[in-house]
């Protein structure tokens, strides 16, 4: 019998059904991967097994007994901790305090023992191969890969019987990453259960016993390992033919014009003499593996770091760019998608109204007033063209589903008539149809003569989506694709730096 | 969340605090039907010259709403009150107004620059400010011993009556004419919402945060100057402390009327009612002849009570 | 080293203020014509009061929040206590144990508003605080007391005072000469602060002051520290009125020095290194704090006035000087602006 089986189990958040009738069982002993694309249910189902959040309908047995957990509490202390992608960790506390926050030892008088709580900090690094980090600095002062590693060491500490990372390495450096491969497959050479959320096939495959696909809040097959193709699990994913999903690509017979166009960028240490341009009408995509930089360009092209070297030029001429609202500016003309809606693109209690004319403000003035019939004018048109699904626009936008959110802010951006549109991942934790519409619509906006520069997580986004592609690696560009040479094979390759190798070996290959 | 509920949410705070002023007067009037036998609580001469007061607390409300919706606030009031009326007693003539309404200009902008550019936290700066203020009018009044009664247009605006209509009231309603245009009309209201929802969005639509921020403060330190210079014109004279005060009952009166205390929620009327509340609550405490102790012990309660009250419509958020 | 390291580089607000305060008292020490252990007591005593106070305000700013209500406490605890110390040993220390109780209960009362009637800190100790002070008011409607002239004397003086009222010893050398109220600071910080620090309610307070959504996740019981927090911050804000009882051998429910000290607390415990946002800081930081802010007045004691800072004595000037130092000092606080490189940093 399974470890844990769930069974019928159904969730609704507010009018969106997260998952519906979902039969799922892990097995001890197992590493098992849940794929799915943003939106089909992943995140929720290990909400609901890690008690953060209560279901709708179903049940839910471990080890044979039901359960139901109305807190992370009462799930960890059943043998299930989960560690998730935002860190539960305490950024002023040190590294032993976040590792023994609950139930940490204790003097005989009832008080933390520091010492005996930094020798247990000491052990689970160690178990982690990070026994570089002192137990006694300070969260805050660890970089993100780091921090992610005392987030593994602290579920570690819990003595664990089900294991659940949920998207738990997108931070982690190459050397950390096959440290915490090494580990998982050892806890699971020791009898643990081990569910392992993530979107990239590369590290499934590395890992996992058991996939299971989830498609639109439902569970569509549970395989081992090497039942199906890539392909085949990508088809399972997505439910259709990829190449239905991205609108067609345009011929260029010759170059088009540079609207934007950087010269010897750096920021150090992120940045290295970044070089790039962006035509008219064109489409260019920022790859490579996280943390290579392209968060930081896109963020130093709309002028919020400070300390930028080198030169932007814009239609020719160069132009600096101290703030977004400068880059905003007639002149300039930017606009940027920024990562994460809810904190960044958002103003979440705010109407879905106000939000839109936010950044357009100044156009849609008379004098010092705000003219009245004209936002409103503007606004419903914003509304019809992206096909926003709303109930009214003096509607809080955090009552909106997330893909819709996304469209607030892209819609925000689109009533100040930007010529260059930055994106930065734009289609993260976005449902697959609200996902189409926005691959058309930035085919749209690049035929009618914008310049898009857009950073995505998602292979297939670039290779479906971009005209070119830029690799980054280690804040420098390592390699420009254009046209057909954009494959998951060359980007991945130089995601690694390994360009070199692999087109060799592909040309010995052909031969 | 539908638009009705949240409509509830932002105007449930003004429809119960408009009912207690309701019932303040009831009890007032009670008391004096009792006691006098008149209904002497309720005359318009008692009214307008509440209203005259309540007035003073108005205006420094309607500037502290500016601050408190961004999700700042501002201490310094209390001095920058009593330093505008002070030095424009000692300078006298023409030049007082504008000398007094200078004084608000120019902390206001110091204050918006401590918080906007150095972001110093504004509740420790806008600290600092008042005690540097304090200080300064104590070398005044120490060393200069300067005039201290109110010039002709003080006195006008502050004390004097139209068919018994205070100017001071007239005045209250000309700021909030000009707050609920700010708020509800220009975009500079419209980015101060949003300021107080969420700073880092509003900054990444190319909103010029830190103007918004100075201007923010320049306006609630203006409206404390202008309050000051009435109440100079009200008692006729100015004196130190004058503003000491009018801090905790302002906050009070914005947060009374329902503006959220953390910023990006309230509207206008809901300070113009808790300020009236206020004021009312101090006075029907008075006519019953309430010690001290008990004043202060009822106004206390009063505060936590109807937050208690409205707080439940942001349970169903939370 | 490393630790020596680690420790300094985590503790740097507490360092540069305890710096900053040694500066500032060596020169009024040195300074002052007549500086000795009597000084010191009575600067010692000119600290305890604001000091304590100060410490009540840290806990609930460790937690993100703020309370202004330990000014009003302190000094309704103040009035209170001047109903009770006198008479024997018994009804004294029944006095100070009432005073401790009703201020932790207030203090929990604090907390119980914030944690279950879902208000902000602010607003609901400000609130509170008029209501202290119409407590205090009541109990004492003009300034007064029954405070025996003894035990004040004994109690806030130096060791050898109090052996001496009572008769218990004479002349105990260099101990002796230790000021009582340092003693009283100190055991408050050794038998109370300290092993709240150190216990799982307290780091809780740092964790949820630090990040309150990670805290939950973590399993950190909130509702329990904050409560913990505000019950804490009013038994300080007790010792610090009962202190204050001592001293001025009567109660006085002065509604604008209970504000001040409010104020001052703020100041002191900024000043103190820890951040209002909370997360990092401390009592004994914010003990520094209040050192430092009482420090910047007695250097005005000693200023020459034929000296080049001759115009600085001037007793009109202090307040002046005394805010623009405040500012001054959090605003260097702010340098950290100028070195900040992706200003969105700025807004989280």
């Amino acid at each position: 019998m399974a470890y844990l089986q769930m069974r019928g189990i159904a969730k609704t958040y507010g009018g969106v059904r997260a998952l519906t009738d979902v039969d799922f069982a892990c097995e001890r002993g197992s590493i098992h991967a849940v794929l799915g694309e943003n939106g089909a249910g992943k995140s929720t189902l290990i909400k609901i097994i890690a008690g953060v959040v209560q279901p709708d309908a179903g049940t839910m047995t471990l080890d044979g007994r039901e359960v139901q957990f109305s807190s992370p509490l009462e799930a960890n202390a059943a043998g299930i901790v989960c560690i998730f992608q935002e860190l539960s960790l305490m950024p002023d506390l040190s590294v032993a305090d976040n590792i023994c926050i609950t139930d940490p030892p204790r003097t005989r008088l009832g008080l933390i023992d520091s010492r005996a709580q930094r020798r247990r900090a000491e052990e689970l690094l160690a178990r982690v191969g990070c026994e570089d980090i002192d137990p006694r600095e300070r969260v805050r002062n660890l970089p993100l890969s780091r921090r992610q590693m005392v987030e593994i060491a602290k579920a570690l500490g819990r003595n664990p019987t089900l294991l659940i990372l949920d998207e738990a390495t997108s931070a982690l450096t190459s050397s950390d990453v096959t440290k915490v491969y090494e580990i998982l497959h050892q806890l699971r050479n020791e009898g643990l259960s081990l569910l392992y959320i993530s979107h990239r096939m590369h590290e499934i495959k590395e890992l996992a016993d058991t996939c299971s696909v989830f498609r639109n809040g439902r569970h569509i097959e549970t395989f081992p390992k090497d039942a199906h193709t890539d392909h085949e699990v990508v088809q399972l994913m997505i439910g259709r033919e990829m190449s239905h999903v991205y609108p067609p690509k345009p011929k260029w017979d010759t170059p088009p014009q540079p609207v934007l166009e950087v010269r010897n960028l750096s920021w150090p240490p992120v940045l290295n003499d970044i070089s790039l341009t962006v035509g008219r009408g064109e489409i260019v995509g920022l790859g490579g593996l996280d943390g290579q930089g392209q968060r930081e360009l896109l963020l130093a092209l709309f002028g919020v770091l400070r300390g930028v070297q080198g030169e932007v030029l814009i239609d020719g001429r160069k132009t600096a760019i101290g703030s977004p609202a400068r880059a905003k500016s007639k002149r300039i003309g930017m606009a940027l998608i920024p990562e994460d809606r809810k904190t960044e693109g958002l103003m979440l209690p705010m109407s879905i109204g106000a939000n839109i004319s936010m950044a357009a403000m100044p156009m849609l003035t008379r004098g010092l007033v705000i003219d009245r019939s004209r936002e409103a004018q503007r606004i419903t048109e914003m509304i019809q063209q992206l096909q926003i699904k709303i109930g009214g626009v003096g509607d809080p936008v955090a009552t909106l589903s997330g893909g819709n959110q996304q469209k607030v802010v892209i819609a925000k951006w689109l009533m100040t008539g930007a010529r260059i549109v930055l994106l930065n991942d734009p289609t993260r934790g976005i449902d697959v149809g609200t996902k189409q519409e926005i691959y058309q619509l930035l085919r749209r906006l690049a035929d009618q003569g914008t310049a898009i520069l857009f950073y995505t997580t998602d292979y297939d986004e670039l290779i479906g989506s971009c005209d070119r592609v830029l690799i980054l690696y280690d804040g420098k560009i390592v390699r420009e694709l254009v046209g057909d040479q954009i494959t998951e094979t060359n980007i991945v390759a130089s995601s690694l730096n390994l360009s070199d190798q692999i087109e060799r070996a592909a040309a010995e290959a052909r031969a | 969340m539908s638009s009705a509920t949240t409509r509830m949410g932002i105007d449930k705070p003004i429809l119960i605090a408009g009912a207690f002023v309701i019932v303040i007067l009831l009890v007032g009037s009670a008391y004096t039907l009792a006691t006098q036998g008149t209904l002497s609580f309720l005359s318009p001469t008692y009214l307008l010259q509440q209203l005259q007061i309540a007035s003073f607390l108005g205006i420094t409300a309607a500037g502290m709403m500016m601050v408190i919706l961004l999700g700042h606030i501002d201490l310094s009031v209390p001095w920058t009150l009593s330093a505008a009326a002070m030095l424009a007693t000692a300078v006298g003539g023409p030049a007082a107004v504008p000398v007094g309404l200078g004084v608000g200009l120019v902390v206001g902008l110091f204050n918006g620059l401590g918080v906007a550019y150095l972001r110093v936290p504004s509740m420790i700066f806008t600290l600092g400010v008042n005690t540097v203020l304090m200080g300064l009018m104590v070398i005044l009044t120490g060393g200069f011993a300067p005039q201290s009664a109110a010039t002709d247009l003080m006195l006008f605006f502050g004390r004097d009556r139209t068919f018994g209509i205070p100017h001071a009231v007239i005045l209250w309603i000309a700021v909030s004419v000009a707050i609920v245009f700010i708020l509800n009309r220009t975009p500079l209201g419209r980015y101060m919402y949003a300021i107080g929802n969420r700073e880092a969005a509003t900054y990444l639509s190319g909103v010029n945060t830190r103007l918004v921020i100075i201007c923010s403060f320049v306006i609630c330190s203006l409206c404390a100057a202008i309050a000051g210079l009435l109440l100079a014109g009200y008692s006729s004279r100015a004196f130190q402390a004058m503003g000491d005060e009018y801090l905790l009952p302002s906050i009070a009166a914005v947060v009374l009327g329902g503006t959220h205390i953390l910023g990006g929620r309230g509207k206008y009327l809901g300070t113009v009612i808790g300020a009236v509340l206020i004021v009312l609550l101090q006075s029907v405490l008075s006519v019953m002849q309430m010690p001290e102790a008990g004043r202060q012990i009822i106004y206390g309660a009063v505060i936590i009570l109807m937050l208690l009250v409205y707080g439940r419509g942001d349970k169903l958020r939370a | 080293m490393k630790t020596l390291r680690i420790y300094a580089t985590q503790n740097l607000g507490l360092l540069i203020a305890i710096a900053i305060f040694l500066v500032l008292y060596l020169i009024y020490a040195t300074q002052l014509s007549r500086f000795g252990m009597n000084v010191v007591l009575q600067n010692a005593n000119e600290v305890v009061p604001l000091a304590l106070v100060s410490m009540a305000q840290t806990v609930p700013v460790l937690l993100g929040g703020l309370d202004l209500s330990v000014g009003p406490l302190m000094t309704m605890i103040n009035c209170i206590a001047s109903e009770f110390l006198a008479g024997d040993i018994w009804s004294v220390l029944f006095g100070c144990v009432l005073c401790l109780v009703i201020g932790s209960a207030c203090g929990l009362l604090n907390g119980c508003i914030v944690v279950y009637g879902r208000i902000q800190p602010i607003i609901a100790t400000l609130a509170t605080g008029a209501i202290f002070i119409g407590v205090a008011l009541f109990v004492r409607p003009t300034p007064g007391g029954k405070v025996d002239g003894d035990l004040s004397w004994a109690l806030t003086n130096d060791i050898n005072e109090l052996g001496y009222t009572y008769g218990w010893w004479e002349d105990l050398g260099w101990f002796g000469l230790i000021p009582l109220p340092a003693v009283f600071l100190v055991l408050v910080v050794l038998l109370v602060w300290i092993p709240f620090r150190r216990s799982a309610t307290g780091r809780g307070c740092y964790a949820i002051g630090s990040a309150e959504g990670a805290a939950y996740m973590s399993g950190i019981a909130i509702n329990r520290s904050k409560l913990a927090a505000f019950t804490l911050a009013g038994f300080f804000a007790a010792c610090a009125g009962l202190y204050l009882t001592l001293l001025t051998g009567s109660g006085n429910a002065d509604a604008q020095q209970a504000g001040s000290y409010t104020l001052n607390s703020i100041a002191a415990v900024v000043i103190g290194g820890t951040s209002l946002f909370g997360g990092t800081g401390g009592c004994i930081g914010t003990i520094f704090g209040a050192m430092v802010i009482r420090a910047i007045s007695f250097i005005f004691r000693v200023i020459d006035e034929n000296s080049i800072f001759g115009f600085l004595a001037s007793p009109l000037l202090q307040s002046l000087v005394e805010g623009a130092i405040l500012l001054l000092a959090v605003s260097l606080g702010a340098a950290r602006v100028f070195r900040v490189r992706n200003r969105l940093t700025l807004f989280t």
